[in-house]
């Protein structure tokens, strides 16, 4: 198959980007997006050109790191796969593919695809986590949590931490991301010691560096771990929730 | 002992790839094994620890460098404890470590159900699984401290699998009978990690740790005989700097990666514990290499790795080849008594779930031997029809999901409606670097946790003791370990940054950097890569023998010698350089490789997933217990002197008391 690859180069944050035209001649249709990445890279090399920076790591799907926007949409074409589970299948012969780093305001490019996505794990600093001290838990048996809860618990925790969604909305929020751990550590019995607290500092980091939410669902379907969009809600249940408790009341 | 010493040459070989031309045998190293038995070696030894006092913690600066489950789990423990840790990352967040792509389970003996499960149960499972080359005492520890593993991970988010009525679920995995693995669908690894990582994160935030991502290590600071600080390359600025400590910790994983297509993550690489090594840590077992039986296999040119498929997918799912060479037609049109069940027939009491070496070998066999499927005839079929028969998919969704799904996603093959196809592949690796007892490489102040480590997993790995040892090392045993080295420290300050031994290692590695730009070759570094990938798929990989690894020497030493001769690494030091990272990756992969084989040359025997067609008895590794019943700890060559540029292999006796040494037999 021969693709037409319009590729996002940029050397720095401060720097100027542009798009850079590039041929591929001999894509099959089973090659994952990121692996079309590596045979640009290689026929570059081969030319003593700058391979084009991207980040990948597990290539499963798991890990988060690959981050590109394929023709406008997070990840590509195909609705809640990661990049590397996005396949070559989905473009046809002399197709122009354009690829760029995820889009948003809080995601700065550090150099060609690769973005800064930190933003995100300091909304957990400021609360998505569980004040218990290593050797401190009590048995897990006898603590019980319903077959339901736990599954449901497990539907949010999913979240790979990649930032589609933030790409995705048009307002760059992270409503999917800190709704889906608020989600997910409501069910966790240990963690409900800090609910309320969680929520508000969570909720307040979130929108400092992020934007409001846009009501559209573009996050849910870019989440490559299928997230379900009930995830937002659960941002506004808490929030609320929290500001009927007394702010001396961290559950 | 002795025998395996009378081995050692008189310097008449004149073959520069005869055993006696590459090796020569070192010292006897101590463990430092707690005297008692080996039940009792964890609490023993615990209770003999130095302690710091909590107001002196945080003069202890203590480098950790990784977070996956070991790394993140010891630097937020020893957060929490009040020492002041600096993490060091190449990643741009802890979470992504590659602890995340672990899928079916966490071992632990817990024993709340009335399957006869114990700690002594997992220890010997451990070690048998292990073909008794690992610790005994290590398997204990790690049966020990798994018990609260799982209460802790469960209360810092973790959340594990649920029976109806509220209890945590269990299932088997391979090379046990017991149901002692909890799980998290087939993404436990990630739910531990993140919970993890995250734990990392509210240590981040009280501001006991400090984390520094993006960076990756090149070499380790060695003064006065001790373990002093690292020296690091920041991945986007590209700057060369050090951080000098009381200790440094590395939990920075396996090796696989050597094999250039592996189940691991493209980033997955052994520059740290290789540095280590070159400074005097010595270098355990490496030729014990995992390859796991259920990988995706190989589809195309272009697939950048190989994808793990979750050994828990064996509890319901049967492995079986056609009983016909070159059977072409749907899986599905092959009716059951064409179909052989080969792990079922050969090995009756394990069935499906023997250990993966044994799978491996025979998924091997069947495709060496013709029985291969699939358009490259390199797999064999996993097959869920009976377990969806007897369960219904609704229950194989709910276990499997997660996997079904990523199956589909790879292939576009439906694993409800067709088997999946499987093949081996690298996976894990057992060697890493020796330590003793407390976690201590030769190096005194150098700590080593997780994959990176040896130790418990001898010469075989059991499905879902990786995500345990991970846990353990980090949460439960190297915050023990750690403070008892440091407490020796009290009232000395951390190596100043002027210090000769700071700026001459960072001058090392800033000309290594250098070197490497400055070839200018032909090839980039991917190309060498995947050249030695080749070389160790073809010579050490399930079966090995002599006359293939001696060839594999050569070759990985033409391979080293092209490689600095012509390697082209584009763009310049001082900016973020992927060709540049790879290229110091793959230069490390090119000495370990040759040591590797080296190991797997020595080791004159077979022993779990180190099968050396010499030495089998009906086709399974037979052990030579009378001579090899040790862990190979290898050190540096000499540079001068008559055994100068030979491996040196020192050796630690390894002794079993509560699970006396017995063939492995799984019919």
């Amino acid at each position: 198959m021969r693709l037409i690859l319009e590729v996002w180069r940029q050397d720095g944050p401060q720097a100027q980007g542009r798009f850079e035209t590039h041929e591929i001649t001999d894509a099959t249709p089973e090659m994952s997006l990121l692996e079309l990445l590596d045979r640009l890279n290689h026929q570059l090399v081969e030319q003593d050109q700058d391979p084009v920076a991207f980040e990948s790591d597990c290539r499963e799907g798991i890990c988060g790191t690959c981050g590109i926007d394929i023709n406008g949409v997070p990840h590509g074409p195909e609705d809640n796969v990661p990049a590397c589970g996005q396949h070559v299948r989905s473009f046809h012969d002399g197709q122009t593919v354009r690829i760029a780093p995820f889009r948003a305001k809080s995601f700065p490019v550090i150099r060609d695809l690769i973005v800064d996505r930190t933003g995100l794990d300091r909304i957990i600093q400021a609360g998505g986590t569980v004040a218990v001290d290593a050797g401190t838990a009590p048995d897990a048996d006898t603590i019980r949590i319903t077959h339901h809860d736990a599954e449901e618990a497990l539907d949010f925790a999913a979240c790979i931490g990649c930032g589609a969604c933030v790409s995705a909305c048009p307002n760059g929020a992270a409503y999917l991301f800190t709704g889906a751990k608020l989600a997910h550590l409501r069910l966790i019995p240990a963690a409900q010691q800090e609910r309320s607290k969680r929520a508000r500092s969570m909720v307040a980091q979130m929108e400092q560096e992020f934007g409001p939410c846009s009501q559209i669902g573009e996050c849910a379907l870019a989440c490559p771990a299928k997230i379900p969009l009930r995830a937002i809600a659960a941002v506004n249940r808490e929030r609320i929730r929290a500001g009927f408790r007394s702010r001396s009341k961290e559950n | 002992m002795s025998a395996a010493k009378a081995t050692e040459g008189k310097g008449t070989a004149v073959d520069p790839l005869s055993l006696d031309a590459l090796r020569v045998i070192g010292q006897e190293l101590d463990g430092h094994l707690p005297d008692v038995h080996p039940r009792d070696a964890w609490t023993d030894r615990k209770l003999h620890y130095n302690l710091v006092n909590p107001a002196n913690r945080r003069r202890f600066k203590i480098i950790v460098v990784g977070t996956g489950l070991a790394g993140a789990g010891a630097a937020a423990a020893l957060g929490e404890l009040g020492y002041d840790v600096e993490v060091f990352s190449y990643h741009d967040v802890p979470r992504r470590a590659h602890s995340v792509a672990a899928q079916g389970g966490i071992n632990s003996p817990r024993a709340r159900k009335v399957d006869n499960d114990s700690i002594d149960r997992f220890v010997k499972d451990t070690v048998k699984g292990g073909d008794y080359r690992g610790r005994e005492q290590d398997a204990y520890r790690l049966g020990e401290e798994g018990i609260r593993v799982i209460d802790h991970m469960q209360a810092i988010g973790a959340a594990f699998a649920r029976e109806y009525g509220g209890q945590l679920a269990t299932r088997s995995f391979g090379g046990v009978q017991v149901s002692r693995t909890y799980y998290t669908r087939g993404q436990t690894g990630q739910q531990l990690e993140i919970a993890a990582a995250h734990a990392l994160s509210r240590q981040v935030a009280a501001g006991t740790c400090k984390l520094h991502s993006r960076q990756e290590l090149l070499d380790i600071i060695v003064k006065d005989g001790r373990a002093q600080g690292i020296v690091v390359r920041d991945l986007v600025t590209g700057k060369v700097r050090a951080m000098t400590a009381h200790a440094v910790v590395l939990c920075t994983g396996g090796y696989g990666n050597i094999y250039y297509k592996a189940t691991l993550a493209k980033n997955s690489n052994a520059s740290a514990i290789w540095r280590a090594y070159k400074r005097g840590a010595f270098f355990a077992n490496p030729c014990f290499v995992q390859i796991h039986p259920t990988a995706l296999p190989l589809m195309s040119q272009w697939q950048s790795k190989k994808t793990l498929m979750s050994e828990s997918l064996r509890n319901d799912g049967r492995i079986w080849a056609p009983r016909k060479k070159d059977d072409d037609r749907d899986p599905n049109d092959i009716p059951e008594e064409e179909r052989f069940y080969f792990l079922e027939e050969r090995y009756p009491a394990f069935g499906n779930l023997v250990p993966r070496d044994v799978a491996s070998r025979n998924i091997r066999e069947r495709i060496d031997a013709g029985y291969g499927v699939g358009p490259l005839k390199n797999a064999v079929y996993l097959d869920f029809r009976t377990g969806i028969e007897r369960l219904g998919a609704k229950v194989i969704r709910e276990r499997y999901s997660n996997l079904f799904d990523m199956y589909h996603e790879l292939t576009g093959e439906d694993p409800f409606q067709t088997p999946m196809r499987i093949a081996p592949s690298v996976h894990f690796t057992m060697g890493g670097l020796w330590s003793d007892y407390d976690q201590m490489t030769s190096i005194p102040g150098l700590f080593v946790g997780g994959e990176a480590g040896w130790g418990y997993h001898g010469a075989n790995r059991l499905g879902a003791n990786s995500l345990l040892s991970g846990c353990v090392d980090g949460w439960f045993t190297l915050p023990y370990s750690v403070p008892n080295y440091l407490a020796g420290l009290l009232g000395k300050e951390p190596l100043a940054h002027d210090d000769p031994a700071v700026t001459q290692t960072i001058a090392d590695v800033e000309a290594r950097v250098e070197r490497l730009l400055s070839v200018n070759g032909s090839h980039g570094p991917d190309y060498f890569h995947e050249k030695l990938g080749a070389i160790m798929d073809r010579y050490a990989s399930v079966s090995r023998d002599v006359e293939g690894l001696t060839k594999a020497i050569g070759l990985i030493r033409e391979l080293r010698e092209e490689f600095w001769r012509d390697v082209k690494v584009i763009g310049e030091g001082d900016r973020l350089n992927q060709e540049l990272e790879t290229a110091g990756r793959v230069a490390d992969y090119l000495e370990l490789a040759e040591l590797l084989c080296v190991d797997a040359l020595d080791r004159d025997e077979s022993a779990g997933a180190h099968f050396r067609t010499d030495h089998e008895i009906d086709g399974e590794a037979a052990r030579d217990d009378e001579h090899w019943c040790f862990c190979s700890a290898w050190g540096v060559p000499a540079e001068s002197g008559p055994d100068a540029g030979k491996h040196i292999r020192n050796y630690e006796p390894l002794t079993f008391v509560a699970v006396p040494l017995q063939q492995r037999n799984y019919k």
